[in-house]
């Protein structure tokens, strides 16, 4: 028995795989009622077809290509960045106590800050340009990737280092050969912790303070009270934030076959 | 003795970055106003404490932020019971939840400032959106798993379904669901910073660091975004302590 409703027959018969489809299908029916029997005025509720037409402007006119690439690019130099900042502070720190001690009351507290919030101080520091939008999104990939690690290279089973031990591994040894692939588990849950708040931090950054990428498009789309622009661009961030995590979960699964589960 | 050498070297990092940042000040090196001397910045905290605006800016974020915890926790609640509860439910909304949550949520404030304008509800409104997604995720998970033993236990004594409910499922999703609200708070927090950066009308902590920036006076900036990690700290704290007096009755 299930703690689930038991729904009649009639019901279950109906629930096929294409179910999940209804829904979607009846809110675009809903919206698209809403906006041609005028409900709703053009300027807050656009018709679909609106929506898809703005879509298709972007990709003709090149501007959503070349805004799109500018944020990916952004996105893969700040979490490239904070990754590596990450791993190399959580590895630092889980193989020396002496280091955590020194390092990690001022991690933790500037962690205490999201990314987003050290916005405003940055662009006094930085400026508005390229750079800020780096070090956001570094410093958004950084927070996750550094706590995953420390926990990864903290829960790599003593037999292991007894092994290296034996061995003698020098120190940078046991970091290659025992912490880092007996924590890469850990690490990629980091990294995609990492690479999710690295999407939210560029969307963020770009609203505030960018002439450019999808960010800006979506500011530009409200200043000029397009708003099926805003929507298609809605709609862009959502397929690529999704791809982004896809891809890494691709990568993570080629990387742990040689696992035994 | 060892604790207190441990703590005595957490120290050392913070003090070299103040006695850098005094230098560089000091010294010339940097523009004032982004670098401005210790003094000054402990002279802001002081005197924007003593004036009330750093008071009044951060009961109007604290009330915003429980504002829109409320409304969008109570909706993440309701919804993640229901797709716990039933499978009709979930096959029909649940891949539409979950298309939707691809968004990274700061994307909907544009579209949110022009359905509510750039006042006080469409604050709340981001707020409550942002809060709406972890709760509703936690709180599912929380009703879904329910112990098939106990489940059994209820069948064999004949328990009707709400006693099901209120007796198995409810107590053994409650340890999910505060997780749920815990997480919903932080997202809360962190979109009370996001709309009060995105639409500065009225008071807010993310206001005063956002003006601080525009009026170029660094040591208002710090100021504000220290008391953004205090209050996020303080709200994590206060959350946590909250979960172990709920869940107290829990062996271990």
């Amino acid at each position: 028995m299930s703690a689930t409703v038991t729904s009649p027959p009639w019901i279950r018969r109906t629930v096929s795989a294409l179910d999940g489809l209804i829904a979607p299908l009846a809110l675009l029916a809903l919206w698209w009622f809403a906006s041609t029997r005028g409900w709703m005025p053009e300027q807050v509720l656009p018709p679909p077809d609106a929506v898809a037409s703005a879509l298709v402007d972007l990709w003709n006119s090149g501007d959503l290509t070349a805004n799109a690439l500018i944020s990916l690019r952004r996105v893969s130099l700040g979490f490239a960045a904070g990754a590596a900042a990450g791993i190399g502070l959580g590895a630092a720190m889980g193989l020396s106590r002496r280091t955590e001690e020194v390092v990690r009351p001022l991690f933790t507290a500037a962690a205490q800050v999201p990314a987003i919030g050290w916005i405003p101080l940055m662009m006094l520091v930085v400026g508005i340009g390229e750079s800020l939008k780096i070090i956001v999104i570094a410093v958004a990939a950084c927070v996750p990737v550094t706590l995953n690690t420390l926990a990864g290279a903290r829960a790599v089973s003593r037999g292991f280092y007894e092994v290296g031990a034996v061995f003698r591994y020098s120190r940078r040894q046991v970091l290659w050969r025992i912490v880092l692939p007996a924590s890469v588990p850990q690490v990629f849950t980091g990294l995609r912790f990492g690479l999710t708040n690295a999407w939210l931090a560029l969307v963020a950054v770009e609203l505030l303070a960018s002439s450019e990428g999808l960010g800006y498009l979506l500011v530009w789309g409200r200043q000029m009270f397009q708003l099926d622009l805003v929507l298609a661009v809605m709609l862009v961030i959502g397929v690529t934030g999704f791809a982004l995590d896809a891809g890494l979960a691709f990568v993570e699964r080629r990387l742990q076959r040689w696992q035994t589960p | 003795m060892i604790r207190a050498g441990a703590a005595g070297r957490g120290l050392i990092l913070p003090a070299i970055t103040l006695a850098v940042w005094e230098v560089l000040s000091r010294a010339g090196l940097e523009d004032p106003h982004v670098f401005p001397p210790l003094e000054w910045i402990v002279q802001t905290a002081w005197t924007d404490t003593v004036h009330a605006s750093l008071v009044g800016n951060l009961l109007a974020s604290l009330g915003r932020c429980a504002g829109g915890f409320v409304i969008g926790g109570a909706a993440g609640l309701l919804v993640g019971a229901a797709f716990g509860l039933s499978q009709t439910m979930r096959v029909l909304f649940h891949p539409l939840f979950n298309a939707l949550k691809q968004i990274a949520v700061f994307a909907w404030i544009p579209l949110i400032a022009m359905w509510f304008g750039i006042g006080e509800a469409s604050k709340l409104a981001f707020i409550a959106l942002a809060t709406f997604a972890p709760v509703l995720v936690n709180t599912e998970e929380g009703f879904r798993r329910a112990p098939a033993g106990l489940l059994e236990v209820g069948a064999v004594l004949t328990l009707r379904r709400l006693q099901v409910i209120r007796r198995i499922v409810l107590p053994s999703a409650l340890p999910s669901i505060m997780t749920g609200l815990q997480l919903g708070l932080i997202h809360a927090w962190l979109g009370t910073i996001g709309a009060e950066f995105f639409m500065t009308a009225g008071p807010g902590i993310g206001t005063f660091v956002a003006e601080g920036r525009d009026r170029f006076q660094m040591s208002q900036t710090l100021v504000g975004v220290a008391l953004l990690g205090l209050v996020g700290f303080s709200l994590q704290r206060g959350a946590q302590a909250f979960e172990r007096r709920v869940l107290r009755w829990r062996i271990a």
